[in-house]
């Protein structure tokens, strides 16, 4: 289980992101977070995969603390792939930076085999988003945080995406925090989901 | 106002350093495109949608191989009258944020774009005054540079120097993505009151849904081929009355209808199969 409890983060002194935010994704649970821009949906995303440290608070996974070096539990998928690739790598390197899918998930997931000889710029935002999602399957994960991961997909390749997503994450019971603003989508996937705003979290259903 | 007629566009890829193949990015495409509308032109990615932009602006690569022709206002438009049209009556909202020159101060450059359709510089900076008022770019985004406007002001900037240009023809490309709803909701609310203007605007996005409310026709394209062109209205219910299997699929797919392909390996084949017809 991974678990934030009283999170608070700010950027400059004065400015509050967030005010003691508390928060629990378990394994195969699937959490729904919206807000406007600049709520810091993604803020939260981060501390929970510790990219950043809240200034107040702590999250724990199963209890301990998260480790801090070598694969981490809790991957971080952000919005634009291009940036989170190195574009001096062959597709098929990116994808097996952590470890070696086989060719079934790669064709869940929609990944071609011709892809994998070609850099990441020969490839649209699309593609190179199911690589990344791919790549953060390792094994050794358990919980992902997909930040806005299907904004630039059109709705066939969105669905696929999630599906895929979707299933693999109900063989292995990893939870998903999904940051999105798109309320429609989050209802479909996410039986609890929580709004953002002004540093607070308000738990949401259905209108 | 503008036609394409059998359009047809080839991009060389490198398969390795010494060879060169060359890929069909346009197949055959044939459009028209009438004043006053908004004319949606959606799908995946890859799917061409911006090489069609470019290939009506005269913007494409110098490699590319383009066959068929473009009409516009009745006249064959060519890659000297594209040049000569571009900013002046042909306008293009790209949609890399990079396109504002960085150097500039927001006012001056929307000036610039007034200035680039012929107009004196005087009057050219009092059409900028208007339409960065109009845009509600308030005084501390008319006096910022292009790295201290937020993603949606940018847009605006952008979107308010294509109004400037009195271009008749607007080619939006991807003007919604990175905003959020709200910004997403005025830069469509814009390019919705360039059509009631009476010009041409061509909105080029993957985003079917918020492109709906705003279009009044929507082409639907993939791997390069026109698919469907469908009244707006059509995309309703179940989608019954598109023709297209593709189209189809498209709308049942957004998380508001179905969020499922039907029979999905079904529909599947019948896209590939319809594909194989076209």
């Amino acid at each position: 289980m991974l678990e934030a409890r009283e999170l608070s983060f700010q950027f400059s002194p004065g400015v509050s992101l967030l005010q003691a935010v508390s928060l629990t994704l378990s394994a195969g649970q699937w959490v729904g977070l919206s807000g406007d821009s600049g709520a810091g949906k993604s803020t939260l995303g981060k501390l929970l995969a510790g990219y950043v440290t809240p200034q107040a608070g702590h999250i724990s996974l199963d209890g301990e603390a998260l480790p801090s070096r070598g694969l981490q539990p809790v991957q971080w998928l952000p919005q634009s792939p291009e940036l989170a690739v190195n574009p001096r790598w062959r597709v098929g390197k990116i994808l097996r930076e952590a470890w070696a899918p086989s060719n079934a998930q790669c064709q869940a997931f929609g990944i071609q085999p011709g892809w994998l000889s070609r850099f990441p710029h020969a490839l649209s935002g699309g593609e190179l988003q199911r690589v990344c999602v791919l790549r953060a399957l390792a094994p050794g994960v358990r919980f992902l945080i997909a930040d806005e991961i299907s904004t630039m997909l059109d709705p066939i390749t969105q669905l696929e995406l999630w599906q895929a997503l979707k299933q693999e994450a109900e063989k292995r019971q990893l939870g998903v925090l999904v940051i999105s603003h798109d309320t429609a989508l989050l209802e479909r996937l996410c039986p609890q989901r929580y709004h953002l705003h002004d540093g607070q979290l308000t738990s949401w259903s259905a209108e | 106002m503008l036609t394409i007629d059998q359009l047809s566009l080839q991009l060389p890829v490198y398969a390795s350093w010494w060879k060169r193949e060359w890929t069909t990015c346009l197949d055959k495409l044939s459009l028209h495109f009438s004043a006053g509308e908004v004319h949606a032109v959606v799908g995946a990615s890859g799917a061409g949608k911006s090489l069609l932009a470019y290939a009506m602006m005269g913007l494409l690569p110098t490699p590319a191989r383009l066959n068929g022709q473009l009409y516009y206002q009745g006249s064959p438009l060519d890659r000297p009258r594209q040049r000569q049209l571009r900013g002046r009556e042909l306008a293009l909202i790209p949609q890399s944020l990079n396109a504002l020159d960085p150097l500039v101060r927001t006012q001056r450059q929307v000036a610039w774009a007034a200035q680039r359709s012929g107009q004196p510089s005087k009057s050219a900076r009092h059409a900028a005054q208007l339409a960065l008022d109009h845009y509600q770019l308030d005084a501390r985004a008319q006096q910022a540079y292009a790295h201290e406007l937020s993603g949606g002001m940018a847009r605006r900037v952008l979107t308010a120097m294509a109004h400037v240009s009195q271009a008749q023809l607007v080619i939006a490309d991807e003007p919604s993505v990175g905003l959020d709803p709200h910004q997403r909701q005025r830069v469509l609310a814009a390019l919705r009151e360039l059509a009631d203007q009476g010009k041409t605007v061509i909105l080029i996005t993957h985003d079917l849904r918020h492109a709906l409310p705003i279009a009044d026709r929507v082409t639907i394209m993939r791997h390069g081929k026109q698919v469907e062109t469908a009244a707006a209205s059509a995309f309703q219910g179940n989608g019954d009355s598109l023709t297209a299997v593709y189209s189809q699929a498209l709308w049942q797919a957004l998380p508001d209808n179905s969020f499922s392909i039907r029979g999905t390996r079904k529909a599947q084949q019948d896209i590939q199969k319809e594909a194989n017809v076209a």
